[in-house]
């Protein structure tokens, strides 16, 4: 099984960098096989671009929440579809090239459990509609009664959990970076990349076969790209922190033997963005997990905007370990801020 | 006594008990004692013999071999008894055909697990088979093979040698030489002799005589 | 106590080698014959295995439809539903190497596969797999032959996957095999969720079989096998007639020794655990020496068996032979229990053995016409279980009537020959004539077993003989209607067909298209041809019956012709509705022949065909010559076209090779039937032999009264060809019961085919010369030794007697 996974991930992951950096795709607007490529100035639209782009490489439905149980004790949850191409285009049947990968996970202070689901393309099986909005992998699903994404429904399992959340949206869609265009590296790579960060969550979650209802926040992520890393880049660390006083800040350390690529964004109460150019935002690691190989408290701070905070895992082995690998879990916020959110962490194993 | 039989009975399959070949046969046998058993044929010579031998079950009455009552032994006990005190030598010689002389001497000794191998020399010798051990049966005058056959009765040291007309395949001077090995032989180790035949020669030669008639003896 | 008396038991062998070389041997035939067939079989099924566990998850319970394929739709709503499944599209591909199994998985979901797994070149398999171009992985031999066409699919060996079958990916399969998404099977994946809403209520036709379950060779080959076990367990019993002649003498010349020795105090318990423990070491002995020989005999069938399988079912089979617990245990366990079977009268007259019996008195000797009488009674209860056994049908039931049949008939024999030789010698004048007969009677008790064997061999190889040659007939006469065409041609595309049709039509040749494909019906492989409306398809196709019109209303896409063993495996019959494949529905307007074919197979109009299968290549047709048409037509074709040879394939080859398989299929059969026949020539051997010692006393008299001794000894060999010749004239009726059986229940059971019976009087007549032979051979050895003898031992006779 180990074999087919790490092919996966080599695959999938990790030989693109490769291939983006042996292109010339300045100005052409493609990559060698065809992909399109993100171009500063596109006006995202909606509801068209919560559809898949099927003509970029990769693609995310990012959902996470920061939840409390019946006893108020926190826990967070994860929702991901990820749609990625062996080519550009699709059609029916199983030419299609398309292939989709959910990863679904509950997370308390202490048990992380998560579940894996893959399938190919243009059968049915997995995939996002527009109208009405559903996005699903087998049984998981993520609905929509409209086309804003403004109500979602939100379903998954694993073995030891399930859940099932309804999420109203409290704020507008944000677009991150320059309106939705992230760029991700000095070289020029870029994504788009759009959020709803303001969900308000109720619902149950069933853990290791105890049913407890549950009510928080929720954040969803939008991004679509074919060239998301750098050759030399060697990971990423990425937050979403929801402070109490109603701000939320998005910002992201792109790890390289040079110093870290950072960008991000802070989103006041009324929903108004404000993007964080390169280096505005940092974050240094605190503390390290108890296996030493992730850090599980960072120091996160945003100098020009005041913010100083301490960012600790809820839970310190909240490792998903799937077709590839990687930390993502929910983490409270201290220092001059408080409040909660999710942080995602890839290549440190 | 080494033998007593008292009152014993014996009819074979369709015989009504006043035609049993046995009807109350009395008789006993001291250590040591030879006795010669005479009759007619179909007398009962040989049932006697083989009743007392533990061959066969009887109806009625008891034999008690070497102080054993043999209405009490099964199956294996009557042939622990012909292990034990009681060796046999039949008619027809019943050598093994496909062992050598020196094998069928020493058989039933083995098998009662008393094999004596300087005895069985001794034996060799006394009764003339020397040279002869390697020898199959079928390559022996008839002679030479009673005498392989009373050797191997003798090389047990029964207390109780039964013959049942063991020279009655042979002429007479085989049949006499024969005789008066096993018979001197049998004085010698001290071993009685219960002796089923119809020569008078023979039986006028032996400690004592009794006559089987009627299914009883006198 | 215990080990004298075993030395004095087994002096009894010192002293007669041979008869214990017989015996050991008799159990090692007997052993050999089946161990040979247990080694083919679980060679085979080994085989399975490996392909199965190579291409198949079965462990993992797998969803199939009933109507063959599973939509893409299906497997979207099971999957919506929660169920987690892994899609596969498997079916016969015809590839630039001849047709092969291909395998399409989704490599991202599906259980491990070795062969999608391994890296070659340092090179994942999944990118090429998943690539637009696609990968197909073949085992080594197979690679090569599938040469990379330019815009094909790459080519990657593999030796993790069975003969004839290449891994790809689903999306490749679905291209190759144009199946428009259409699914095989589904795997279910292992951790479903706890509740999963009902199979049926999501999809109906939908089956979910539990793991292990398989449609795979094992099914298509089952019937061969057991056909091979059939043959096997004869064989076994033929031996054990051998072992058990061979057993009871030794018994009957020991008697003498089981008397003394219980005389000298050996309990009657432990001379019969000795006996028995004597018996169990033989058949160790001989069931080892068995079981080497049958590995061997397997060695030599090997190639055989393996040609027969991938041949008739496409199925994987090694041609190397691996020493397997599996058969090598079974091979022992059968020699135990039947020596023990065999052994089991004498070791019971020993058991009740009384110490004190007339001796000498040998109780073969003394079987009667009463015993004789009590044998063919239990022969007829044999037969009339065994017919019995055929009412309710099935293979099984079949093979139980052949052994009720063959054990019945047996058992009758010593009374048959009793009250033959009885009638004779009452027709006998001369003297010795009459001793003659009276001898012979009064030896039947001693050789009726070797007779017996010789017997059910005989009939045996008059029954595979004559059911092989009325099935040869019948194939060859079938062949030529079957292929009627001159010649079958495979062009490289639709384009080159389409010119070479006008090419030959233009030189009066008529052309017609071959189209078929293959779909899954209720679990089972179907062919589905397509033909077009042509006089030769009406006056050649060997069709058994069929209604009025039936070729116009096929032609008109409304009737389908089925094959004979479609018909019987699902109980179909002209007029009757079939619906092959979902949605359609057509009247069965015939059925034909198509022997050989383990698969269904169904005949459509090739239009219809084309309306089902719009993208069915259409690269292969059938040429039928005229005048006009220049000869060698292959060869003015190969000019203009620049046809390679392996495009064409002229009539005659193909029915050579089409005979070749069959005959191979039958290769087996005889060989083993002719092994038996060598068995029972030495079962007769070995009671000829036996009996020698109690010959002599019966012979001085004779010799004493003035006949020689080559007189005597060319009687007894008369005496053996008698026997043979009664026993033969038995064996031809029961044989053609056989046939009978084995034509008109087995075949249609086993294959779903019936066929008419021949007679072949003149393969009869060299059966029984063989017979013959090996009895006069048998004879020969005692009767040379009785030739040979030194007046004195015939004197010793009287010196000895008593």
């Amino acid at each position: 099984m180990r074999t087919r996974f790490r092919a996966l991930i080599t695959f999938l992951i990790l030989a693109w960098p490769a291939t983006a950096a042996a292109q010339g795709y300045a100005g052409l607007g493609s990559t060698a096989e065809g992909f399109a490529l993100p171009e500063r100035g596109t006006a995202l639209q909606f509801p068209r671009d919560h559809s898949p782009h099927p003509d970029f490489r990769i693609e995310w439905w990012y959902l996470t929440a920061n939840l409390k149980d019946e006893d108020g004790d926190p826990m967070g949850i994860q929702w991901t579809l990820f749609r990625s191409a062996l080519r550009p285009g699709d059609t029916e049947g199983w030419a299609s090239p398309q292939i989709w990968m959910g990863h679904a996970a509950v997370t308390t202070a202490t048990r992380h459990t998560s579940a894996e689901r893959l399938a190919r393309g243009g059968t049915g099986a997995a995939g996002v509609t527009p109208a009405p909005f559903s996005a699903r992998i087998g049984d998981w699903h993520m609905t929509s009664p409209d086309t804003a994404l403004q109500n979602l429904f939100l379903e998954a399992s694993g073995d030891h959990f399930s859940y099932s959340l309804q999420l109203a949206a409290q704020t507008p869609l944000i677009l991150q970076g320059d309106r939705g265009y992230s760029v991700k590296y000095r070289d020029g790579q870029a994504s788009y990349y759009y959020s709803q960060p303001g969900y308000r969550a109720t619902g149950t979650v069933t853990l290791d076969g105890k049913e407890t209802s549950v009510t928080g926040k929720a954040w969803l992520d939008r991004e679509w790209s074919s060239q998301p890393l750098s050759p030399d880049q060697t990971g990423w660390d990425w937050f979403s922190l929801r402070f109490d006083t109603g701000e939320k800040l998005m910002g992201f350390v792109l790890r390289g033997p040079r110093e870290g690529f950072t960008s991000g964004s802070l989103i006041a109460s009324d929903g108004s963005t404000t993007p964080l150019p390169p280096g505005s935002f940092t974050a240094l690691p605190q503390a390290y997990s108890p296996s030493g190989d992730v850090p599980v408290a960072w120091q996160v701070q945003v100098p020009d905007h005041g913010i100083d905070v301490t960012v600790r895992a809820l839970n310190p082995d909240a490792w998903m370990q799937h077709s590839f690998t990687y930390w993502e879990g929910p983490v409270t916020v201290h220092g001059n801020r408080t409040g909660s959110g999710y942080l995602e962490m890839t290549g440190y194993r | 006594m080494l033998v007593t039989v008292q009152d014993l009975w014996k009819s074979y399959p369709g015989q009504p008990p006043e035609r049993a070949v046995l009807r109350g046969a009395q008789l006993s046998l001291a250590e040591g004692e030879a006795v010669a058993l005479t009759g007619e044929s179909g007398s009962g010579k040989s049932t006697l013999l083989h009743l007392i031998g533990g061959l066969d079950g009887f109806d009625r009455g008891e034999i008690t071999v070497a102080g054993q009552a043999l209405s009490a032994l099964d199956e294996p006990g009557r042939a622990a008894l012909r292990r034990g005190p009681v060796a046999i030598v039949f008619q027809q010689f019943n050598l093994v055909p496909s062992m050598t002389v020196e094998q069928n001497l020493a058989l039933h000794a083995r098998l009662a697990g008393r094999e004596d191998r300087s005895w069985i020399k001794a034996l060799t010798a006394r009764l003339g088979l020397e040279g002869l051990g390697g020898r199959y049966p079928e390559e022996l005058s008839g002679g030479q093979q009673q005498r392989v056959a009373a050797g191997r009765a003798l090389a047990v040291r029964p207390a109780l040698l039964l013959a049942d007309e063991p020279t009655g395949n042979l002429d007479e001077t085989a049949s006499a030489a024969v005789m008066s090995l096993m018979l001197g032989l049998a004085r010698e180790t001290g071993t009685a002799v219960l002796l089923a035949t119809h020569s008078e020669t023979i039986a006028a030669g032996l400690d004592r005589r009794l006559h089987l008639s009627g299914g009883q003896l006198a | 106590m215990r080990r004298a008396a075993l030395l004095a038991l087994l002096s009894h062998w010192r002293r007669r080698p041979l008869q214990f070389l017989l015996l050991v041997t008799g159990l090692a035939l007997a052993t050999a014959l089946w161990t040979a067939v247990q080694a083919l079989n679980s060679e085979a099924r080994s085989a399975y295995a490996r392909a199965s566990a190579q291409t198949r998850p079965l462990e993992l319970p797998q969803i199939t439809a009933e109507a063959g394929y599973i939509p893409i739709e299906a497997y979207a709503r099971l999957a919506r539903e929660g169920w987690r499944l892994s899609p596969v599209i498997e079916g016969r591909w015809r590839s630039p190497a001849g047709t092969v199994q291909l395998l399409g998985i989704d490599p991202l979901t599906h259980p491990p596969l070795a062969a999608a797994a391994e890296r070659q070149e340092g090179q994942d398999r999944l990118p090429g797999l998943l690539s637009e171009r696609g990968l197909l992985v073949a085992p080594p031999g197979l690679a090569a032959a599938l040469s990379s066409a330019p815009m094909g699919p790459e080519i990657a060996v593999s030796a993790e996957l069975p003969p004839g079958t290449v891994l790809t990916d689903i999306a490749t399969a679905d291209r190759l095999l144009n199946r428009n998404g259409a699914l095989s099977r589904l795997v279910v994946l292992p951790g479903q969720p706890d509740t999963l809403p009902a199979l049926r209520r999501i999809w109906p036709g939908l089956a979910l079989n539990a793991a292990g379950s398989s449609t795979g060779p094992e099914a298509l080959t089952a019937s061969f096998h057991l056909n091979l076990t059939a043959f096997g367990l004869l064989s076994f019993a033929v031996g054990l007639f051998i072992v058990h002649g061979t057993v009871s003498l030794a018994a009957e010349q020991r008697r003498g020794l089981f008397r003394t020795l219980r005389a000298m105090g050996l309990p009657q318990r432990s001379l019969s655990a000795l006996l028995l423990g004597e018996l169990l070491v033989m058949a160790l002995a001989g069931g080892g020496t068995g079981i080497l020989l049958g590995y061997l005999t397997a060695q030599v069938l090997l190639p055989g068996v393996s040609a027969t399988l991938a041949g008739l079912f496409s199925a994987p089979a090694g041609n190397s032979l691996s020493l397997r617990a599996d058969w090598i245990l079974a091979g022992l366990g059968m020699a135990l229990g039947g020596t023990l079977l065999a052994g089991s009268q004498a070791l019971w007259q020993v058991w009740r053995l009384p110490v004190l019996a007339a001796p000498g008195a040998l109780a073969w000797a003394r079987a009667s016409a009463g015993s004789a009488r009590r044998l063919a009674a239990a022969g007829l209860a044999a037969a009339l279980a065994g017919a019995a056994a055929l009412l309710p049908g099935g293979l099984a039931g079949g093979f139980a009537f052949l052994g009720g049949l063959l054990l019945g008939t047996a058992l009758c024999l010593p009374l048959a020959l009793h009250l033959a030789t009885r009638l004779a010698a009452r027709r006998a004048h001369s003297p010795l004539a009459q001793w003659f007969w009276a001898d012979l009677r009064a030896q039947l008790p001693g050789l009726s077993l070797a007779l017996m064997a010789l017997l059910l061999s005989l009939a045996t190889s008059i029954g595979v003989s004559t059911m092989a040659g009325s099935f040869r007939l019948t194939f060859t006469a079938w062949l030529d209607q079957r292929l009627a065409a001159d010649l079958y041609i495979t062009a490289r595309n639709d384009a080159q067909a389409q010119e070479i049709r006008l090419w030959l039509e233009q030189r009066g040749a008529a052309v017609l298209p071959i189209r078929s494909t293959e779909s899954p019906f209720r679990g089972a492989p179907l062919e589905i041809y397509g033909v077009a409306d042509h006089q030769n398809y009406r006056e050649n196709w060997p069709v058994l019956t069929a209604a009025q019109d039936a070729w116009d209303r096929v032609a008109a896409g409304q009737g389908v012709l089925i094959s004979e063993q479609f018909a019987r495996r699902h109980s179909l019959t002209t007029g009757k509705m079939l619906s092959p494949l979902p949605e359609t529905s057509y009247r069965i307007e015939g059925i034909y022949s198509d022997y050989g074919n383990p698969k269904g197979q169904i005949i459509l109009g090739i239009t219809e065909l084309d309306r089902l299968f719009p993208a069915l290549p259409a690269t292969r047709v059938a040429v039928y010559a005229s005048a006009a048409t220049p000869q060698p037509l292959d060869g003015a074709l190969r000019e203009a076209f620049s046809l390679p040879g392996s495009a064409m394939i002229r009539q005659s080859g193909l029915k050579e090779r089409a005979l070749a398989v069959f005959d191979r299929t039958f290769l087996i059969t005889r060989a083993l039937s002719l092994l038996t026949l060598a068995v029972a020539g030495f079962a007769i051997l070995t009671s000829l032999l036996g009996q020698w010692d109690r010959r002599l006393p019966q012979l001085a008299p004779l010799w004493a009264l003035g006949v020689s001794r080559g007189k005597l000894a060319r009687l007894d060999l008369l005496r053996s060809l008698a026997l043979t010749s009664l026993t033969s004239l038995l064996a031809l009726p029961l044989g053609l019961a056989l046939a009978w059986v084995l034509l008109k229940v087995i075949n249609p059971e086993a294959f779903g085919w019936s066929l008419p019976m021949h007679m072949f009087p003149k393969g009869w007549m060299q059966l029984f010369i063989l017979a013959h032979l090996a009895a006069a051979l048998a004879a020969a050895i005692p009767a040379i030794r009785l030739f040979r003898l030194p007046a004195s031992h015939l004197l010793g006779v009287f010196a000895h007697e008593n």
